[in-house]
């Protein structure tokens, strides 16, 4: 990546924070921690890596997809979505009112763009194997993103579906767990301890990196490399903030689903430059 | 007797699969490590690409088959009832039916037929934990015929669906050839005293043999055979009670939620009729042969026949 792709894409991520906090401030209440601290790696994917999608074409059989499994973490990707052209700006503020397409967990039959239902952890690893596999007998090299909690780790589903897409050795699947070390009662470390993840995905036959998730360039390597795998699912442990990029979240162990208004998103974002 | 008439159950079910699957590719067989147990061993064994066996890992099952129908895949995804019901059910409702997919689960060996696996592996709750899922096709074949033919419907059908399906043992109660339709009950006898109705591979014939007993002492009964649990055939279930006021309902479940319950509804919101209910009546299962558990939880021909006669005997206001 050179440094002019660099500094785009990290323009790109500050408005897409700027849009997620706006979404939710305008509503006064959501996920707003673990929303923001997936955006650099949902730049990353949809202004980079994705191959073959098309926001005129959302069900396009042979695109890359993204499962979103921690699916509370919709406005970050509705932002995304809604900025790539999915659908209108305008949606994200309908946010969770009645009639929305945009509810505040994923859901792929009212979004355009979801490429799958998600909101009760720990099924979204399972799905992303099922589409891998349907893929492979339809001749299909596409690649299939998974996006993961830590909190969420603490689901026994993960770990059957770790068992399973390192023994199927589904190449196809690259997966990011949104390390940001908060679970809705406190630090991981104190509700259930999570690491060591490396050794366990590696324990699992994946092939296993950890990188800074907000360094972009970091990222991009990363995922390039997961890339090249050809026989083992991967996994790119990404070390995050839960709030990343607004002072009034970041550090907050309340920042899980956050009241805050429009006034404090406004001002958050004026911070953001 | 034909070959398809001597078929386990199970086999109905795997060699209707290898023919669906023979012109669709886009049915796929998935399993957690009771591909032995369910009968899809001849289905990989034709199409070993199309068979997913992702061991003990009932959840990851549900999700895996979601993930297929998501990109256009048609899975059957099969485990036994206690697990397609209590070890599934937040995949199945989330990843499957919520996401409005076309995930078809299928759970083997219902109520008593679990036998010497006992209590743990004895479902009497599956049907009605599915019967609350919205828009899912809930359904139990009573026969081979049946069960082919439901596959079938069931393969065709845009959407999720469980089935509960009986795994050993062959029965053939209609002619090859006969036709089935979701939500569409069978009237295997007509009758004008008391209606029964069935489910099932084990409750339908003695359903037919309780009939048969009580027309030797007068009493004219009707059988149904309601495979479709849901959506219910309200219609028919009218239409009886119009005919014979009178009702027993026979399930190898628990009576509330499932075939009992779902014929009570009709009765009480359209067309109020007596009912009385043959099935658990708020029991765990226990381990025993299947013979012994049907006596043990009162699910045999002469206690339909005792149900009937009382209800009959309230309908012409006899007190009991």
């Amino acid at each position: 990546m050179d440094k002019k792709e660099l500094l785009s894409l990290q323009e790109k991520a500050k408005e897409l924070r700027k849009l997620t906090l706006d979404q939710i401030g305008y509503l006064g209440v959501g996920h707003i921690g673990g929303s923001l601290s997936i955006i650099d790696a949902l730049t990353l994917l949809y202004y980079r890596h994705m191959e073959k999608i098309d926001p005129k074409d959302p069900k396009k059989k042979d695109r890359d997809q993204l499962v979103l499994s921690k699916g509370h973490a919709g406005p970050a990707l509705y932002s995304t979505l809604a900025d790539k052209g999915y659908f209108p700006k305008e949606w994200l503020h309908t946010l969770n009112q009645g009639g929305t397409n945009l509810p505040s967990h994923c859901d792929m039959v009212r979004t355009p763009g979801i490429d799958m239902t998600a909101g009760s952890l720990g099924q979204g690893m399972s799905t992303a194997i099922g589409k891998v596999l349907g893929h492979r007998l339809d001749g299909l090299k596409s690649k299939v993103y998974v996006i993961i909690g830590d909190g969420e780790s603490n689901e026994g589903q993960v770990w059957e579906a770790a068992m399973c897409a390192g023994h199927f050795k589904l190449h196809e699947i690259i997966a990011f767990t949104d390390n940001n070390k908060m679970q809705i009662d406190g630090w991981t470390n104190d509700v259930m301890s999570i690491e060591d993840l490396t050794s366990k995905w590696l324990a699992f036959g994946w092939a296993v990196q950890r990188v800074d998730g907000h360094d972009i360039e970091a990222l991009d390597r990363a995922i390039d490399k997961a890339k090249k795998e050809t026989c083992r699912p991967s996994m790119i442990v990404m070390d995050t903030i839960k709030g990343k990029g607004a002072s009034f979240a970041e550090g907050n162990l309340g920042n899980h689903n956050m009241v805050f208004d429009a006034a404090t998103a406004d001002e958050a974002i004026k911070a953001l430059g | 007797m034909s070959d398809f008439a001597k078929l386990d159950m199970r086999s109905v079910y795997a060699e209707t699969l290898v023919e669906l699957a023979k012109s669709d590719d886009r049915i796929v067989v998935v399993e957690a490590d009771l591909m032995k147990a369910t009968g899809t061993v001849p289905f990989a064994q034709a199409f070993p690409n199309r068979a997913f066996n992702v061991g003990v890992a009932e959840a990851n099952m549900a999700g895996v088959a979601a993930g297929l129908s998501s990109v256009g895949k048609i899975p059957f995804a099969a485990t036994f009832t206690a697990f397609a019901g209590r070890k599934t059910y937040d995949q199945f409702f989330i990843s499957g039916n919520y996401a409005r997919l076309n995930v078809k689960l299928v759970g083997t060996d219902p109520g008593v037929s679990a036998a010497f696996n006992g209590g743990t592996h004895m479902a009497f709750e599956d049907g009605g934990l599915m019967r609350n899922i919205p828009k899912l096709v809930v359904f139990e074949p009573s026969d081979n015929v049946s069960c082919r033919a439901l596959v079938k419907e069931s393969a065709k059908y845009q959407g999720c669906t469980y089935m509960r399906l009986h795994r050993k043992g062959a029965q053939m109660i209609y002619p090859e050839g006969e036709t089935f339709e979701f939500g569409k009950g069978k009237v295997l006898k007509d009758g004008t005293d008391v209606t029964l109705v069935a489910t099932g591979f084990l409750m339908v014939p003695q359903a037919l043999e309780a009939a048969k007993a009580l027309e030797a002492e007068g009493i004219s009964a009707a059988v149904i055979d309601m495979h479709t649990i849901k959506p219910i055939d309200a219609d028919l279930i009218v239409q009886y009670a119009k005919k014979t006021g009178a009702f027993v309902t026979c399930e190898n479940h628990q009576v509330v939620n499932f075939l009992g319950s779902s014929v009570a509804e009709v009765l009480g919101e359209k067309y109020p009729a007596l009912l009385r209910r043959i099935g658990i009546q708020d029991e765990f299962g226990e381990v025993a042969t299947q013979d012994y558990l049907m006596e043990r939880f009162g699910l045999t021909a002469p206690h339909i026949v005792k149900a009937a006669k009382d209800v009959v005997a309230q309908k012409k206001g006899v007190s009991k």
